[in-house]
């Protein structure tokens, strides 16, 4: 196999393109299509999460909140001020960047479980903030959101989803496998293994944690207004405590530093509660039991505990 | 040692497709798949959990009376945890998956709201169990409910206000869901019955003393009556603050409280709180002329009879819900989606849980304000107002 290809740029790319042409032909009806969706979805903030967790070494549980601001951004503006539903992600996009970059060097002076507890509240704060600015917002209830139109043509069709789902993914795995291989990522790593040494070789360390933390909320906030669109409701849940965790939980099942691993998570944590729905009430204790099985057998998430253990294999 | 790992593998697979085969050959009688998705477990599980054992209690005894039309009722049931995106999920899989032909469900406005665009594409009939005006405001040609509205708990306390000769209302809500849409409604219709809303206090969920709001109330000039809106603990402590304060105005409190342990919690404070509610919760206490009496004694008795649990007026809307729909079907003498939802919009003269339902093109609700009683708490218990 030529060496490119065993390239995580390109030949992870390749595959990943792959896989999801199959899942496209492979599935039964629309149902299995929407899972898909929502996996491509939740797997577009995983790829941004795990940069920060996994390769600047920052923990984030209000990483839901920068989501919901992104679905919010496509339900309120054009409901409330008249921005085209084809603008409104982009301009969330842009403003939850400018809140990210606002709110990270204060936030990421901090470490630990300070770290944690800030971004928690910062998550919650935009909770609250969804939920109680019923005007604008629908309050806990939440809202409708305007379909889609491009060209007339409105986009409301699983198919077209499931394209535009796809293609961004591939888009925010490219940015991000790229950003992995430039200076930046390198620096990012030096920051994950320890931060003293990345700063005593000349790391601006603070830079580049606000560098994670901006990309990874803008991959949130886009993911956030594609998900609104795509369901046409957002209630304040999408922002919520729970989903934070998920989205962490995702990035740690599938492989903290592992852009793939992250992906891989996002499936298995999306999909899994769909397969287990067949045992009803034993739902919980079998995810859960799945779950603790995982990180004890692979700690190191699935994909790269996986990798090695073949690598093991075939060496010894 | 290859080969054995690998013929284990194909074992296992093997296992799995016979497995899978053998469910799908299950399935193939005739039969009228039904749908539901509710909020079983999770923050609105009293809600959900009532409805649930209501659907499946009703559709066996259903089926063991011969079905609907002859054929067998289907019930499929997933839990939404009360999350509307898990809700949006599992209602796609009812839509596409299990091919369901209509749903009763959606426990909350919430998650009702996100599965609605769902059913208007896939034309499926959607009857919805939550409260919240937006669902059938304005009408969509798939979507029906079965609770009354908020808007109309309003309109009966005004009303009752009215009689009373009051009409200077003070009022408390709580910042909750139920609490928030409540106060939107109640400040909407205050002005169709000529009542002057003269303090606007709010409360936190998790709040455990209301003394400083209802002491701003005391203080609204001309004060005649407090209006409580919201569910849970909330109430019970606006009451008992209320009794503490000495406040000398009538007290009325939401159809979000009428359930026995509202009594319980508030204890000697709840004499003379009035409230809303439907007339499931004082079955036995109905005339026996009632045209009501019938239907909700026989589902108090046979949902306490099943579950060896107090009856609530939830699990009465999914009751509603499924023999609206179980009705549609029979009318429509078949079970096609289009023709079930023709068929609930003709529904008239229904009489459920909730009141009496007459549906129309421009109503998917179809209940009036004679659906609600007004209940008086007298010595611990409900009493109605005549």
């Amino acid at each position: 196999m030529p060496a490119w290809l065993m390239q995580p740029r390109t030949g992870g790319l390749l595959l990943l393109a792959a896989i999801m042409v199959l899942v496209y032909l492979a599935a039964p009806n629309n149902f299995y299509l929407d899972v898909a969706i929502q996996i491509g979805l939740n797997a577009i903030v995983v790829v941004g999460l795990n940069l920060l967790i996994g390769y600047a070494g920052q923990i984030s549980l209000g990483h839901a909140g920068f989501f919901g601001l992104g679905a919010y951004a496509s339900a309120v503006l054009p409901a409330h001020f008249g921005v085209p539903p084809l603008a409104a992600p982009v301009v969330g996009m842009l403003s939850v960047g400018l809140l990210a970059f606002l709110v990270a060097r204060p936030i990421l002076r901090l470490k630990g479980h300070y770290l944690a507890m800030a971004t928690l509240g910062l998550g919650i704060l935009v909770f609250m903030l969804l939920t109680n600015e019923s005007q604008l917002t629908g309050g806990p209830d939440g809202m409708a959101v305007e379909r889609l139109r491009i060209f007339g043509e409105r986009i409301s069709g699983k198919d077209w989803w499931y394209l535009i789902t796809a293609a961004m993914l591939l888009l925010s795995v490219w940015l991000t496998l790229n950003l992995i291989d430039s200076p930046t990522g390198r620096a990012l790593r030096a920051l994950h293994d320890s931060q003293i040494a990345a700063q005593v070789a000349g790391v601006d360390v603070a830079r580049f944690k606000v560098i994670a933390f901006v990309y990874s909320a803008m991959l949130a906030s886009l993911a956030g207004s594609m998900s609104a669109l795509y369901s046409g409701f957002v209630t304040p849940d999408k922002a919520g405590f729970i989903h934070s965790i998920e989205l962490v939980i995702m990035v740690v099942l599938g492989g903290m530093g592992s852009t793939f691993g992250g992906i891989l998570g996002a499936a298995v944590l999306t999909s899994l509660p769909q397969f287990l729905t067949v045992f009803a009430e034993y739902e919980h204790m079998i995810l859960g039991a799945i779950l603790m099985a995982v990180m004890i057998f692979l700690r190191r998430g699935i994909l790269p505990s996986t990798l090695d253990l073949l690598a093991r294999r075939r060496t010894g | 040692m290859r080969l054995s790992r690998f013929l284990k593998g194909a074992t296992a697979a093997a296992a799995v497709v016979a497995l899978s085969a053998g469910f799908a050959a299950g399935e193939a009688a005739a039969q009228i798949k039904i749908g539901s998705v509710l909020s079983i477990t999770g923050p609105a599980s009293f809600l959900g959990d009532p409805e649930d054992k209501t659907l499946r209690m009703y559709v066996d005894k259903i089926n063991a009376a011969g079905g609907v039309n002859g054929e067998q009722l289907e019930l499929v049931v997933y839990d939404s945890e009360g999350d509307a995106n898990k809700a949006r999920t599992l209602a796609t899989r009812l839509i596409e998956d299990d091919g369901i032909v209509a749903m009763v469900g959606g426990s909350t406005t919430g998650t009702t709201m996100a599965m609605v665009p769902l059913f208007e594409e896939a034309e499926i009939p959607f009857i919805s169990l939550a409260g919240g005006i937006v669902i059938v405001e304005p009408v969509k040609p798939f979507v029906f409910k079965t609770p009354h509205t908020d808007r109309m708990a309003c309109e009966k306390i005004f009303e009752d206000l009215q009689a009373r000769g009051l009409s200077k209302v003070g009022l408390i809500s709580g910042t909750g869901g139920f609490g928030k849409s409540m106060r939107g409604q109640c400040i909407d219709v205050a002005d169709d019955y000529g009542i002057e809303i003269v303090a606007d206090e709010t409360y936190g969920p998790r709040d455990t003393d209301m003394t400083p709001q209802l002491t701003n109330i005391r203080n609204a000039e001309g004060l005649q009556a407090v209006l409580n809106a919201g569910f849970g603990q909330g109430p019970a402590i606006v009451t008992k603050n209320f009794a503490q304060l000495g406040i000398e105005v009538p007290l009325y409190q939401s159809h979000g409280v009428a359930s026995k342990s509202f009594i319980e919690l508030a204890g000697a404070a709840a004499e003379g709180v009035r409230l809303p509610a439907a007339a499931l919760l004082v079955a036995d206490q109905l005339a026996d002329d009632d045209p009501q009496k019938q239907v909700v004694v026989d589902y108090k008795t046979a949902f306490e009879a099943e579950w060896n649990q107090p009856v609530s007026t939830f699990g009465g809307h999914a009751y509603d819900g499924l023999m609206i729909l179980v009705e549609a079907i029979e009318r429509a003498g078949n079970a096609d989606p289009v023709a079930i939802r023709d068929a609930i919009e003709q529904t008239s003269g229904f009489m459920g849980t909730a009141g009496e339902v007459n549906m129309s093109a421009e109503d998917h609700m179809g209940l009036d304000l004679t659906a609600f009683r007004m209940l008086e708490i007298q010595n611990g218990d409900w009493t109605i107002v005549e």
